[in-house]
């Protein structure tokens, strides 16, 4: 199959390629992830127990605490945390998380909404590269 | 006004005008502080297409408690670039039990590391309230006002109940909303993004539902289960609901979902009937609230069914009122904890202080209940209780958390329930009455 390309909206831009990591349901980082280790610790969450750590993580949307734009920006400092996010809906928290760990280290994880076709044509384990201008490209597993 | 350029600060460009102050923030004539915060405040409404910006009265932040070295880093750049906050702005809880620091089991580096996070807030102007429920504290944001907080409880609190107007914030940005006075003017800040768009009847439960507040967790699982972002409306609620049966739904229905405002038709201020709450519009969905779902909720809220040994209890997520403290009183009657149960009741400084004027603590302390203040028993090491233990807790909240969190199994009901079993030592827990069989 060949590459599929999509054009995303860049919130925060920045190259970045990795493994895509799909999300079923949207996961609250604080109380949800372990900023340590990168692993999903929510037990209600589907994808609980696998690692977000260096992956392109597809989410939704955010959820639930306050708290989460810390818990994201420790594991981006930690390298527990994604290359990059993608994005259904428009996330403050997220969004904060990546600009706060820029602003302070350097380091730039993208933050692309996608409109929801998309999103639904992302699927996990997908060789995915993201580029500055909020283009996705997708190489199958 | 000015339309700013946003691709120059690396950013997607988008319609918004910035006024004349707010550009001098953005420029760094405010000094530095304000312009990192003015930057952070113009992503996110650039972000989500936002036209302009709004001023706000007051604000809550959520950042006093450390996750970690970043937002140490971030709270230090910000004080000691000059940051002062610019509207009177509270303080969530923190990691550390400032009144009864032998309760926080931290190492030492963290305990320095949590203490060094309050005090570049406190030096930002920030004032020391330490809790997860300000709305609890004498000036709290009247209907209408347009406030920036952070703590999901908080928000949906003020939302809902107070009818004040907040978006989701959460750490960083709160901050920065506190040290511009600005916020995007989007999201529950504007009339048209309040109006409920979904419906929960509770009217198959009959009349005659005993209410207690237990029940109150289990609707606002529900509610936060299948609302998503959108705005629900609740039907039936009786009229006597207290502030601290909404203070629990909207908890647990901030912690399953994104709920950030509910309506509670002829209770909360913006929904005296349904038709109200819902603009005169349609909703786009309504559902039944049945027993059934009830009790798979209840049931949802423990990872235990708590037949085994009972090693912890704690009640007071969110900080519990100064009323339910004294009902935690009224329901131990000169009773002891069992030696072999630790029990923790959190709450702010300030209801503390209450609490504290007539004797009453001092009988809870006799009585072998820890009070916790200025943090909570699910943010912070406090339990002595190690991983795999079985704490029960009357909180939704806590309950959907502290699995997570503290590795440990929960059992999940109501005030009375937990008070028993402390005493008890052992679980003693009956499902809310209407939902038996």
């Amino acid at each position: 199959m060949a590459d599929v390309t999509l054009q995303g909206r860049a919130v925060l831009p920045g190259a970045a390629s990795g493994v895509a990591l799909v999300l079923t349901e949207p996961l609250s980082f604080w109380g949800g992830l372990d900023a340590a280790t990168g692993k999903i610790i929510d037990r209600r969450h589907p994808q609980v127990g696998q690692s977000i750590a260096q992956r392109v993580l597809v989410m939704p949307s955010g959820r639930g605490s306050s708290s989460s734009s810390s818990v994201l920006a420790e594991s981006l400092r930690a390298g527990t945390g994604p290359t990059a996010v993608l994005l259904r809906e428009p996330d403050e928290i997220v969004l904060v998380g990546a600009m706060v760990i820029q602003l302070l280290d350097g380091i730039t994880m993208p933050v692309i909404i996608l409109d929801p076709d998309a999103y639904d044509s992302l699927t996990s384990d997908a060789l995915v590269n993201v580029a500055e201008d909020g283009r996705v490209t997708i190489a199958p597993a | 006004m000015a339309r700013v350029t946003l691709r120059s600060m690396g950013m997607a460009n988008g319609p918004l005008m910035l006024s004349d102050a707010e550009q001098q923030m953005l420029a760094g004539e405010r000094g530095e502080a304000v312009a990192i915060a003015m930057r952070v405040i113009v992503a996110l409404a650039s972000a989500g297409g936002t036209e302009s910006l709004i001023e706000i009265e007051s604000a809550h932040i959520d950042g006093c408690l450390y996750h970690g070295p970043v937002g140490l880093d971030f709270a230090e750049k910000l004080a000691t670039a000059g940051g002062g906050v610019a509207v009177p702005t509270t303080l969530n809880v923190s990691a550390l039990d400032l009144l009864h620091p032998e309760l926080i089991r931290l190492d030492d580096e963290t305990r320095d590391r949590a203490r060094r996070l309050m005090e570049a807030y406190v030096q930002m102007g920030c004032e020391p309230t330490w809790t997860c429920a300000p709305y609890q504290l004498p000036d709290r944001p009247k209907r209408g006002a347009q406030i920036a907080w952070a703590e999901s409880n908080a928000i949906v609190f003020a939302n809902s109940v107070l009818g004040a107007r907040t978006s989701r914030y959460g750490d960083f940005t709160d901050i920065c909303a506190a040290l511009t006075g600005r916020v995007p003017n989007a999201g529950l800040h504007r009339d048209e993004n309040r109006r409920a768009r979904i419906v929960f009847r509770l009217d198959s439960l009959g009349a005659d539902v005993p209410v207690s507040d237990e029940l109150f967790g289990l609707i606002g699982i529900i509610v936060g289960t299948e609302s998503g972002s959108l705005v629900p409306a609740i039907v039936g609620l009786p009229a006597e609901t207290t502030e601290d049966q909404l203070k629990e739904l909207g908890a647990a229905a901030a912690s399953s979902g994104a709920t950030a405002m509910f309506h509670a038709v002829g209770i909360t201020p913006e929904a005296p009937t349904l038709a109200a709450a819902l603009g005169s519009l349609e909703p786009e969905s309504v559902i039944e609230i049945t027993s059934a779902r009830l009790r798979a909720a209840w049931e949802s809220l423990s990872t235990t069914d708590g037949h085994g040994v009972l090693n912890a209890v704690s009640v007071g997520t969110p900080h519990f009122s100064l009323e339910q403290l004294r009902e935690l009183s009224r329901l131990l009657d000169g009773r002891a904890v069992h030696p072999s149960v630790e029990m923790y009741a959190s709450t702010s400084r300030h209801t503390l202080a209450a609490l504290q004027s007539d004797g009453s603590a001092d009988d809870l302390q006799e009585a072998g209940v820890t009070v916790v203040a200025d943090t909570c028993t699910y943010v912070t090491p406090v339990l002595r209780a190690p991983r795999g233990s079985t704490v029960m807790t009357d909180s939704a909240k806590w309950a959907w958390y502290a699995p997570g969190n503290l590795g440990v199994d929960v059992v999940y009901g109501s005030l009375a329930d937990c008070v028993q079993s402390a005493v008890a030592g052992k679980v003693v827990r009956t499902p809310p009455v209407e939902l038996d069989g």
